[in-house]
Parts: structure tokens; sequence; C-alpha cells
């Protein structure tokens, strides 16, 4: 049984329909990307997966269970974690209060999480009681995906971890996402940076006006002429 | 290093314990002085206390919760409107009482309905709070300029329903403009005759009033600082921050704010029930929209968020509506009569102190926006240029 199953979604923003029968499967212990270029959809995939925009039409199943239509703020208990498009750090609490932030649902010690996030970040230890909001895009990105470690999540949304940082920052990013993954969580990517993410991904979806077009393993999809053309910046 | 002193709080044991406790001791003693030195302010220090405790209310929802509430009027009233019902001769048509200190003339029960005070605190705090939750849940959906809106119509329109309640389908609910007369007093009655003051609170003797106010209001300040620093209090300011990065940490938002509104109203509830039996009788026109916009200039001048701030802003703007603007009259009409002015000796000062609240709000904007003594932040929301710069490696995508 896949840890994730989307069924043919189908999401709208108003009376715009943005996605148009998504489908696509996450296994535990994948990296997942979706891939595609600006308005295809990818965002709002996440979004619909993660209950701020209900799919109108189609099932999301996690974990065996129908998830379509719960809250966002139901869906961290469940164990599904997102570091948001545009970090949406707390950029007005400190490095510490944001990764305490993460770990808002739970009860229990949450100082091994604490360490492990630093461990993988050790910058942010370096900032621990920093305000986040005056730290480096880089160092936001970094908190962004600590915090939503914070809850030990089944699943990690991440939406555009690349977004506004220089290239030896997506590098390392990529890096650590890697590393997370090896941990032993399950990750489902966005990116239009489709050559990083590719890197790294086991599988790739490429979404095209709210609809998958391709998927096949990363490394085939990185030999595709028609990906390498339209996604890779080749000629 | 705790988590307490990450935020920034973790001050000295004598800083942290010293100067509340010798606060405290100084309100405690200050009937004694008050008396000792004959400055007869325990009237005027009694209402200031009240809304002290409407202040403190309004910071939940406004400095905690980030919610801009314009109709905190409208739970003032319905509290004090609590005692007005339960606590006088109003419903005379029943006679019930209970645990009250009201007694008629002949000796029988009087009619009406009258029942202890102290219940009917719990009982108003109730009241307010529920209708916080009636009110709030459709309307806390909406966000900023929204509620602001929604919020102030509410609170227009309670006073209206009070002034216009005299006839619903021929039950005189509120008695419409002439208001509910003759409150019945406070009292413990079970306290031996040596204590006869407290046994049925009196007009001339204000000690047991202050006592009680001044209990109520370290009660409001002690919650406030607990649900300061509690989870809840984590999940307002995550919710003031961004309500979408809070859902995503599980924090449901619509119910986090629907608390904010609920314990905001459960105070205003509750200060408006003690102002009811302490005036003894209340009227639509005294809980008019001036009242919101008092208390919310008392919230913005001390500091929104931080409760010593929010203390000194109602202090502070009380003081000068009964203290220096009377003062300050008197001194225009010495002026006036000395210089022969009659356009001076007749002014009449109080009558600006709206204009007076204005210039000072103005001012504080201009040159103080987090408050006198700021929340820390508040402090960084309001001097939003500041951190602008990021690093050059990271770039600044700020959403």
């Amino acid at each position: 049984m896949p840890l994730l199953e989307v069924e043919n979604i189908h999401s709208f923003y108003g009376h715009i329909q943005a996605l148009r029968g998504v489908s696509l499967v996450v296994e535990e212990g994948e990296v997942v990307t979706l891939i595609g270029s600006n308005g295809a959809g990818k965002t709002t995939t996440l979004r619909s997966i993660h209950g701020v925009l209900p799919p109108k039409e189609g099932k999301v199943i996690f974990d065996g269970e129908e998830i379509q239509g719960t809250p966002a703020h139901d869906m961290i208990s469940r164990g599904i974690a997102q570091s948001p498009e545009g970090r949406k750090i707390f950029s007005r609490m400190t490095v510490r209060e944001n990764l305490e932030m993460g770990a808002y649902h739970r009860t229990d010690d949450i100082r091994e999480d604490m360490e492990r996030v630093f461990d993988l970040f050790p910058r942010l230890k370096e900032r621990i009681k920093q305000e986040a909001g005056t730290m480096s895009g880089g160092e936001q990105q970094m908190l962004a995906i600590g915090r939503a470690l914070m809850s030990r999540p089944k699943l990690l949304l991440l939406d555009e971890p690349s977004m506004g940082l220089a290239p030896v920052l997506v590098e390392r990013i990529f890096q650590i996402i890697r590393e997370i993954n090896e941990q032993g969580t399950t990750i489902l990517l966005v990116e239009q940076n489709a050559n990083v993410a590719l890197e790294i991904a086991t599988r790739g979806y490429v979404l095209e006006t709210g609809t998958v077009v391709n998927s096949a393993p990363a490394e085939k999809l990185r030999q595709d002429p028609k990906v390498r053309e339209a996604y890779l910046g080749e000629i | 290093m705790s988590a307490a002193n990450a935020t920034g709080r973790g001050a000295s044991p004598l800083k942290r314990f010293g100067l509340p406790a010798l606060l405290i001791a100084l309100a405690l003693l200050f009937p004694f002085l008050d008396d000792g030195l004959g400055l007869g302010l325990m009237f005027p220090v009694i209402v200031i206390a009240v809304y002290v405790m409407l202040a403190l209310g309004l910071n939940i929802v406004i400095g905690f919760a980030g919610l801009l509430d314009l109709g905190f009027v409208a739970f003032y009233a319905l509290g004090a409107y609590v005692v007005g019902w339960f606590a006088s001769g109003h419903f005379n048509q029943v006679s019930i009482s209970f645990l009250s200190t009201a007694r008629s003339i002949s000796g029988g029960s009087p009619a009406g309905i009258h029942i202890s005070f102290w219940i009917l605190l719990i009982v108003a705090g109730a009241f307010t709070a529920l209708c916080g939750i009636i009110i709030g849940a459709p309307t806390l959906r909406l966000r900023g300029d929204y509620l602001a809106i929604v919020t102030l119509g509410f609170g227009e329109i309670i006073p209206r329903f009070f002034q216009n309640g005299d006839n619903l389908g021929g039950f005189n609910l509120t008695n419409g403009t002439i208001g509910i007369k003759s409150i019945d007093s406070p009292g413990i009655s079970i306290l031996p005759d040596s204590l006869s003051t407290w046994q049925r609170f009196g007009t001339l003797d204000l000690n047991p009033w202050y006592y009680t106010i001044l209990l109520l209001v370290l009660i409001t300040v002690y919650v406030n600082i607990r649900l300061r620093d509690s989870r809840l209090g984590r999940a307002w300011v995550s919710v003031r921050e961004d309500e979408t990065a809070a859902a995503a940490m599980g924090i449901n938002p619509v119910t986090t704010k629907l608390w904010a509104y609920a314990l905001g109203a459960m105070f205003g509830g509750v200060a408006g029930a003690f102002y009811g039996a302490f005036i003894k009788s209340i009227f639509p026109t005294s809980f008019s929209f001036n009242i919101s916009i008092l208390v919310l200039c008392m919230v913005i001048l001390g500091g929104m968020g931080n409760i010593y701030g929010v203390i000194l802003g109602a202090i502070a703007l009380q003081g000068i509506n009964f203290y220096l603007l009377p003062q300050i009259n008197d001194w225009v009409h010495a002026i006036g009569e000395s210089l022969g002015s009659p356009l001076l000796a007749g002014a009449d000062i109080p009558k600006y102190n709206f204009f007076i609240f204005g210039i000072i709000l103005v001012l504080m904007m201009l040159l103080r926006p987090e408050g006198i003594i700021p929340n820390r932040q508040r402090q960084e929301e309001l001097h939003d240029d500041s951190d602008a710069g990021g690093d050059a490696l990271g770039g600044t995508v700020r959403a």
C-alpha cells in the first residue's frame, strides 16, 4: 500500500479550474518530485493534498485513509508536515520558538528532534536566539524545513525549497533533503528547478496545465528529450 | 538556558517579583493613603480600575491575538445588564432571592430577582464569553478590516437593543432609555457585625468596592500573564503572524481566535457587572461607542500585548479624564477670571477629552507606535523596515 495516493483530483480557485484530474502515488521511503512550469498546478496539488484547497472531486488517500476535505490544521497530527511556498516562517519569533511551533501539536519531549534539526542544519544552532526574520533567505529555508521536521512527519511536503536562493545554497539544501530522506522520511517535492529535483528524486511527475503528462523514474525523466528541452534548459 | 529565557523575559528575580510585589503593596495600602492625606480619590480610582480590567480584557483580543475589536463595549454592557436584571427590582412580576443582601422594607422577600453579586460576577463572565463565541464563530473567519467592521456594528447594536428593549412583544426586558435603577449592593452577609461595611457595600465607605475591584484586576493580570506564556498564547502569536503557517503547525486558526475573543469578552463582562453594581443604575447611554474607542486607546497607548503597558495606558487616559482635565479646567477658569476673559472663564475643557486623546494617539503613532511599554514582538512588527537587509548569499524573499 502506498503512503500517499492521489486519485484524479480536480481543484478550483473560485470558478477557475486549476487541477484537471491529477493522480499520483508516493511509496514509503521515496522522494517524489512534481516538476513543471509556472502555473502547471504543482503548488495547487500540494495545497489540495494538504487541505488548504480541498479538491472538488477525487480522492486523497494517506496511510490507508481518505483525507480529502480534512482541514489543514489536522494534517500534522496525521503525519503530514509541510514547508510551504515562500517559507512562511514566523519572522518575529526566534529560531528556537519557530522550531517549538513545529512541534506544537506534540506534548512529549522534543529535545531529541531539535538536536536532529541542528545536526542537519548546524547554522540554525548558531542562530538559535536570533529573530527568524533577520536571517538570510537560505537560513530561513533551512528553518522552514527544520520546523516541518519537528513534528516527526511520515510525509514531508516541500514547496519550492530552492526559491530565491543562490545556486551554491540550492545544492546544499538539496543535499540535506536527500539526507532527511535517507533518515527515513518520505518526501513529496515541488520544484521549478527540475535539474536539482530530479537529481535527488526517486521518481518524478511532469505537470502541464493541471494534468500529469508524464511520469517515470527520475533517471529516465532526466534523459527524456522532451523533458530536457522543456525543463532542463537544453535545446 | 530554559525556553522562557530564550524569549527574553527571564529577568532577575528582583525584577520579576520585586516590582509587582511593590505595586501590589502600594495598591493594598492606597485606601489608607487616600484617607490619611484626604485625597478623596477613591471613586475615580475604582472607576479607573474598572477600565484597567476592560483594557486587559481587550488586550487579550487585540494585543495577544491581533484581532481589531471595535465593539468591546458590547460585552461591558451585557455584563452590566446581567447584574441589572438579576440583582434589582426590575422584573417585579416575580420575587426571587438567592443569597442576596437585598431586603424589602416590610421584611419579606422583595420584588424582582435578587441573586448574590458574587454569583452574578461568574454568571456575567460566562454569559459574555458565550456571547463572544456566538458573535465570534461566524465572524472570526473574516480577517483584518472585515472583523473590525463587524465588531463595530455589534458594539452599536447592543446598546441600541438595550435602548429599545422595553417592549419586546409586550415584555419589558431593558426598561429602555430609563435604564435599570437601584441595583442591589454586593455584600458578604455571613461576616460578623464588626465588619459591617463588608456585610453590605455602602456608598460612604468605598473600601470594600476598592478591594473587590483590586482583586478582580489582580485575577485579570494573573490570567493575562498565564495566557501569554501558555500554549494558547503561542498559538495566538503564530496566528497573528501568519494564519496559513499556523494552520500548517496544526493550529486551528478559528478556534484559537475564538478563545481570545471569548476570554476578552469574559473580562469585559465581569468588569461591566462590577460597574453596574457600583454605579447602581445603568442606562443604554452609559455604553456608547466612545468607550470601545477609549479602551482601544488605552491598549494602544500602553503597548499592545504588554500587560504593564496596558495597565499604565488605562491609568494614564482615565487619569487625564478624571483628574488632569478638570484640573486644567480650573486653571483656565482662574486665568480667564484674572484676565477678565469670559471665553476662558467659561471654557469647558473636559468636553475636549476625545480631541486630546486623538492628539495623544496621533503623537504616539508618530513617535512610539509600539506604545509606552512595548511588547517585544509587537515592536518588531511595527518597525518592519529594520530587517529588510538579509545577506547577499540568501536574498530576501519574504512572503
